[in-house]
């Protein structure tokens, strides 16, 4: 648990620091009192609590700069934060320094068509992008499950992906442009409305950087042409194995879906329960699967893929292409973590990552591993790239249990790189993989990824503890999770 | 010089510099070629104990690209790191960086499979071209390069080997340190291996060539396509600084008058549109029709050995814009049947209309390489500006100076390259990147440049954004400034 004792009160050298931030940020901008600083506590990662020294609520790239240089110039660590939806303790607050939030800064500054892009401030809800674009005919492709909340920012910091990513990348295949605060308070641009800006790829390397190398305070992402056709076919199948056939003979058939899911019975058992989606009775496991382009391309993909899952022994497949008939499939895959949330009263949910070819024998070994240690695990997963998210179930009042669970958790981290694979395929390191980064990594490469960080942040202020191991940090447990997410729960957001 | 012994490591052939190696005008004392990795990592640690300065080397073929190298001690030579390791169930491969491209892309195809990057440069090594960087036409659908790669290993300056991503295509876990590397043209460490996510190989493909009659009608083109939801793979557009006179092999061209190119502003004016362009030379077998070279002066085409392979029959030496599909022979047909009807109503409003748009199954020879000779400067300008630019750039680097060039790129990503005549004069290169570089939202940096252009003092980066952060992350790669110092903006 990374709780810290009880702040009710400023640290005496923050105190130091507030009049100056609330003369750059305004009386309203400065959170100081303790009940409104406890509410930036914890990302959605609740696990992971922190009250932060101070919060800060800044409305303009200059004000968030002037606030970092001030943290540089008194040596006082800032943690960034957007919408707080990440779910890897990334916004963590730091109990001795400045919380920087950018939800005041949410100005979606323009929708050029003509070029392709939006210009938008960090705190812009995700969805907002597309929202803007859609009267247009065009939206912005990543698309994380917290999407109507999550921030573009938080989304630059942590290269979110989304159950789309499949076709169409991550945030980072999306952005142009960006201005950054440097952790040095320095207000930097890079790129524009011209992609390919010259020299090396900052906007490459700062995308996913979890807030260690500073904020984006102005984000320009690419805008996607809607797709003339999008159909939606879920295929149901008696074992696992034949979904993942299914999947294999897709990707072997040429056919690039931009969504490819999987759910194995408890999650199937689970998501019935809680919304009733109707899926095909007596499946092991489903298959969704996502076609989008021009019309005429996605009739030919369909064809195919119904005809391959029928080879894989599919017995029954469904397809939609009306809006209302394509989200009846999506709401059982969409609800599957909150519903294993009303099934269990708690979890654990991993994001490990595994080469597509391995994922039968890696799902073989999950279910071994569950059944030899009485835990049980619902699969819910993005198939077409091999990224899982078993959730691992556990009841928190049985004493031991938690322990149990945290042990079969692991041992599906260690089987993704045992194969190859990655700890995280999208929800970020944090505070809640840093002590994993060493069973992927080696000595020498986390010491190049800290020679990176410190070319920009050679203080270590910026989000410290987050993304590589640190000795204070590491030996205390990743994240569980009690029942349904607060965002979830209050209908604001999908996790998927 | 350092004597060779004291640079001998274990699996790390080491000879002497010869004046075929040089980088420039620089000859090297030596030139190492480590059998692997490890070996790479030895001979990279020994050369920073001794404060050598390093270039790295693949087949050679940019070793032009960039600022001039200030000092190179010893050239690492990667061709021994030449290996393939595809796993062709999860579209992905990883390569040694001194593998041939033409090897990779062999590979990948018998299995069905491709890189989905367009090489600007014939022949070469994939570590030259990732730390090169630079895409082709082909980019709009799966990205850049840089949007392909998914892990890499570097050797730093002082030996130490450093990965960073997998062998996933999903993967957040780190910084992703190979972004840096890809087009960092070897001054942050030497690549020893990339792993890339793949394609599939589209079943077919179609390439509608459109000549252009003007700037507006490329614009009213590109703005019509934009509209559609056809979902081309490319949008390249071909614009030469004036147009040379027909191949006299041509025998219908021969009866065509050529025109200058459009006057900067508009395209009122008939009268200067190029408005009747060769016809299609339908079984043309010259070499005349190699469609991405640029148009030679005359006493060069002679030199040419290799004849192009049949290419399209639309004059390469017009303005013209090509639009790229890829799927099933199904989906072609209608999206090409969309792609025609929109150019029918975004045809040129005055003078004659230039010959009509002409379909292909294949590639035109050629496609998507930068010439293999003279000076490209690579300009980045917002993507509704792609013709705009290319006009003036072309008026800038052609009709002021009377020297051949041409304008190609990708219109939908404004990533445009004007390609010099060899021996183009640096005046005309120094104009063409003044001008860019004086527009807000556009750069402008020297791919290559010839050596007359460095001699004149021609600045290969400009002002560019975040430059002072991108000195820092070389000073913690490069304390030494040892890695090819003088080819990126180094500020020393």
């Amino acid at each position: 648990m990374t709780e810290t004792a009880p702040a009710t009160r400023t640290p005496a050298a923050l105190a130091a620091l507030v009049p100056v931030l609330r003369d750059i940020c305004g009386e309203d901008g400065v959170l100081t009192d303790a009940s409104r600083r406890r509410t930036y506590e914890s990302d959605g990662l609740t696990h992971h609590r922190s009250v932060p020294g101070v919060v800060v609520l800044p409305t303009t790239a200059e004000q968030v700069a002037a606030v970092v240089r001030l943290c540089s110039d008194r040596g006082v660590p800032f943690v960034p934060r957007g919408a707080g939806t990440g779910l890897s303790a990334g916004a963590l607050p730091h109990a001795e320094g400045v919380l920087v939030v950018t939800s005041r800064m949410r100005r979606i500054i323009e929708i050029d068509v003509d070029n392709e892009c939006a210009v938008v401030e960090p705190g812009v809800a995700n969805l907002d992008v597309t929202r803007a674009a859609a009267p247009h005919g065009y939206y912005y492709a990543p698309d994380p499950s917290s999407q109507q909340v999550c921030s573009v920012g938080g989304n630059v910091a942590e290269n979110s992906g989304g159950a789309h990513c499949l076709k169409y990348g991550f945030t980072v295949n999306h952005v142009r442009g960006l201005d950054i605060v440097t952790p040095s308070g320095e207000l930097v641009s890079l790129g524009g409305r011209s992609p390919d800006a010259p020299g090396y790829d900052l906007i490459g390397a700062f995308v996913g950087s979890e807030g260690t190398l500073g904020i984006a305070t102005r984000i320009t992402v690419n805008l996607t042409r809607a797709p003339q056709k999008t159909v939606t076919l879920l295929s149901a199948f008696t074992s696992m194995d034949a979904g993942g056939r299914a999947v294999s003979s897709v990707i072997a058939a040429g056919v690039l879906p931009s969504a490819m899911e999987m759910m194995d019975a408890l999650a199937i058992e689970a998501a019935e329960k809680a919304v009733a989606c109707d899926y095909p009775q007596g499946a092991a496991a489903v298959l969704v699967v996502e076609l989008d382009g021009p019309a005429a391309e996605v009739d030919a993909q369909l064809a195919e893929v119904v005809r391959l899952c029928g080879e894989a022994g599919s017995f029954e497949t469904r397809t939609a292409s009306g809006p209302e008939e394509r989200a009846r499939i999506w709401k059982g895959r969409k609800s599957a973590f909150a519903a294993v949330g009303r099934i269990s009263p708690a979890y654990i949910v991993q994001d490990g990552v595994v080469p597509r070819t391995a994922l039968p024998e890696v799902l073989r070994r999950i279910t071994e591993l569950s059944e030899s240690s009485g835990i049980r695990v619902a699969n819910v997963f993005h198939a077409g790239d091999g990224n899982l998210h078993p959730l691992v179930l556990f009841d928190d009042t049985e004493p031991g249990a938690a322990d149990r669970a945290e042990e079969v958790s692991g041992a599906i981290l260690d089987l993704c790189i045992e194969h190859g694979g990655s700890i995280t395929g999208e929800h970020g390191v944090g505070v809640d993989k840093a002590c994993k980064m060493p069973r992927m990594y080696g000595p020498d490469d986390l010491a190049t990824f800290d020679l990176f960080r410190r070319s920009f942040d050679p203080d270590g202020i910026a989000n410290p503890d987050k993304l590589l191991p640190t000795p204070r940090l590491c030996g205390e447990r990743p994240g569980v999770r009690r029942g349904v997410h607060p965002l979830v729960e209050s209908g604001r957001a999908d996790q998927f | 010089m350092t004597p060779a012994e004291k640079l001998q490591v274990e699996g790390c052939a080491l000879r002497r510099g010869t004046a075929d190696d040089a980088v420039g005008t620089l000859v090297p004392g030596y030139v190492a070629r480590p059998a692997d990795a490890d070996a790479l990592a030895r001979i990279m640690a020994v050369s920073g104990r001794r404060g050598l300065t390093v270039v790295a080397r693949g087949h050679g073929t940019a070793m032009d690209w960039g600022g001039v190298p200030r000092s190179a001690d010893l050239v690492v030579d990667t061709g021994g790191l030449s290996w393939i390791d595809h796993i062709a169930g999860d579209l992905v491969v990883e390569v040694g960086a001194g593998t041939p491209v033409a090897d990779l892309f062999a590979v990948l195809e018998a299995a069905g499979q491709r890189l989905s990057v367009d090489p600007v440069r014939e022949g070469g090594t994939v570590g030259g071209m990732v730390a090169t960087g630079v895409s082709g036409p082909r980019r709009l659908l799966t990205g850049a390069l840089r949007d392909l790669v998914i892990g890499m290993t570097v050797v730093r300056a002082d030996g130490v080997v450093a990965r960073s991503g997998g062998r996933v295509v999903k993967n957040v876990a780190g910084y992703d340190l190979a972004k840096l590397h890809t087009g960092g043209l070897g001054t942050l460490g030497v690549i020893a291996s990339v792993a890339f996510r793949l394609h599939p190989l589209p079943p077919a493909l179609r390439v509608v060539t459109i000549p252009l009659a003007s700037r507006g009608h490329a614009e009213r083109i590109t703005a019509a396509l934009r509209a559609t939801t056809v979902v081309p793979a490319a949008v390249e557009l071909h614009w030469p600084s004036r147009l040379p006179p027909p191949p006299s092999t041509d025998a219908s061209g021969a009866t065509q008058p050529t025109r200058l190119p459009p006057p900067p502003s508009t395209d009122a004016s008939g009268a200067t549109q190029p408005t009747r362009l060769p016809p299609p030379p339908s079984t043309d077998a010259s070499g005349a029709t190699q469609p991405t070279r640029l148009p030679p002066p005359p006493p060069t085409d002679a030199d040419r050995t290799a004849p192009a392979p049949p290419s399209p029959a639309v004059p390469h030496h017009g303005p013209c814009l090509r639009v790229v599909l890829e799927g099933t022979p199904e989906g072609l047909e209608a999206r090409t049947a969309t792609v025609l009807s929109v150019l029918r109503g975004a045809a040129p409003r005055e003078g004659a209309a230039p010959p009509g748009p002409q379909v292909d199954r294949e590639l035109p020879a050629g496609w998507g390489l930068l010439p293999s000779e003279g000076t490209v400067v690579r300009v980045s300008v917002p993507p509704a500006e792609s013709a705009e630019a290319a006009e003036a750039l072309g008026a800038l680097a052609g009709r002021a100076h009377g020297t051949d060039a041409v304008v190609t790129g990708s219109v939908p990503r404004g990533a445009l390259f004007v390609s010099f005549a060899p021996g183009a004069p640096a005046g005309a290169v120094a104009d063409t990147v003044a001008g860019a570089r004086s527009r807000p939202g556009w750069s402008a940096t020297l791919l290559r440049a010839e050596p007359h252009v460095h001699a004149a003092g021609v600045d290969p980066w400009g002002e560019i954004p975040g430059l002072p952060l991108m000195r820092a992350v070389r000073d913690s790669f490069d304390p030494g400034r040892r890695l090819a110092p003088g080819r990126f903006a180094d500020g020393a």
